[in-house]
């Protein structure tokens, strides 16, 4: 294993490892429900991160016969920002709407599916 | 010398992000998590920008830095009880197995970063330039249809949004 001062790929999959992990650990362990959609919106970059790299170092050559640069990771990027922004919408609107007939946010009072 | 100075802007933008993430799930305070969340998010556009992706970095800090952090601060506000922050964002009984997963997740990623041969090749990043039309090419002519597709998910997303935050029978 060498360490490299150079920074390459191995270290930016390191950072997104880091934070997916730390997101993981915030919608398994939360009790707010607000605080488990910021969680997931730290699992949702830690993606980004990593499908940026891997097209950085990966694949970071001119599509054949063009002078366009193949940007399908960050195309894919985009898309997930897309769905993340529209997951944190309806999930803060699902939650005010539960908060508001509950009177409480929390996730672990959330079992009225309970048979 | 670029070398080394490249490694410590990658090292401190890292560090920021990294740790900034610990602070939203460890803060007791759910403001605390929720500006540490846009910190985190600033992070991350700059590591985009350190990775020559300048447009998902303006798009990071526009939707992510923008949007996405007022939209959280504003559920925290209205779903806050009597105003009191303190103690607003506790564990639950699952902390402990959500942090024996998400470390044995962790071990596993990192495992498989360090041990993937192909990862770790020295390439070369002499390709460079701006992003933006590129990505403008391929989202115009390969991935048309997935464009099409988010755009109609953006507009569907925000009528369920504000009939389930508005209710249907308050907007007759």
């Amino acid at each position: 294993m060498n360490f490299s001062l150079t920074v390459g790929l191995p270290h930016y999959l390191l950072v997104g490892a880091m934070l997916f992990c730390f997101g993981l650990y915030g919608v398994f362990s939360k009790k707010n429900a607000i605080a488990v959609l910021m969680s997931l919106e730290l699992m949702l970059n830690a993606v980004n991160i990593n499908l940026i790299a891997f097209n950085r170092f990966l694949w970071n050559n001119p599509v054949e016969g063009t002078k366009h640069l193949l940007l399908n990771g960050h195309v894919s990027a985009i898309f997930v920002i897309v769905v993340a922004a529209a997951e944190v919408a309806v999930g803060l609107a699902l939650v005010i709407s539960i908060y508001r007939s509950r009177l409480s946010a929390n996730v672990d009072e959330l079992d009225w599916l309970k048979w | 010398m670029g070398d080394i100075a490249s490694g410590l802007i990658f090292l401190v933008f890292a560090l920021l992000t990294v740790f900034s993430a610990y602070l939203v799930v460890s803060s007791k305070n759910i403001v605390h998590s929720a500006l540490f969340l846009a910190l985190t998010f600033v992070g991350v556009a700059a590591l985009y920008v350190l990775m020559n992706a300048d447009f998902l970095a303006a798009v990071q800090l526009l939707v992510y830095g923008g949007a996405v952090a007022i939209m959280i601060v504003f559920g925290v506000m209205l779903t806050l009880r009597s105003g009191n922050a303190q103690n607003s964002n506790l564990d639950s009984r699952n902390a402990l197995a959500g942090a024996i997963v998400s470390l044995l997740t962790f071990a596993t990623l990192g495992l498989v970063v360090f041990t993937t041969e192909p990862w770790r090749k020295t390439v070369d990043l002499s390709a460079t330039g701006t992003t933006t039309g590129d990505i403008s090419w391929l989202m115009l002519t390969k991935y048309v249809v997935p464009f099409e597709v988010a755009a109609v998910l953006l507009l569907v997303a925000m009528v369920g949004a504000i009939i389930l935050a508005k209710g249907v029978n308050d907007s007759k």
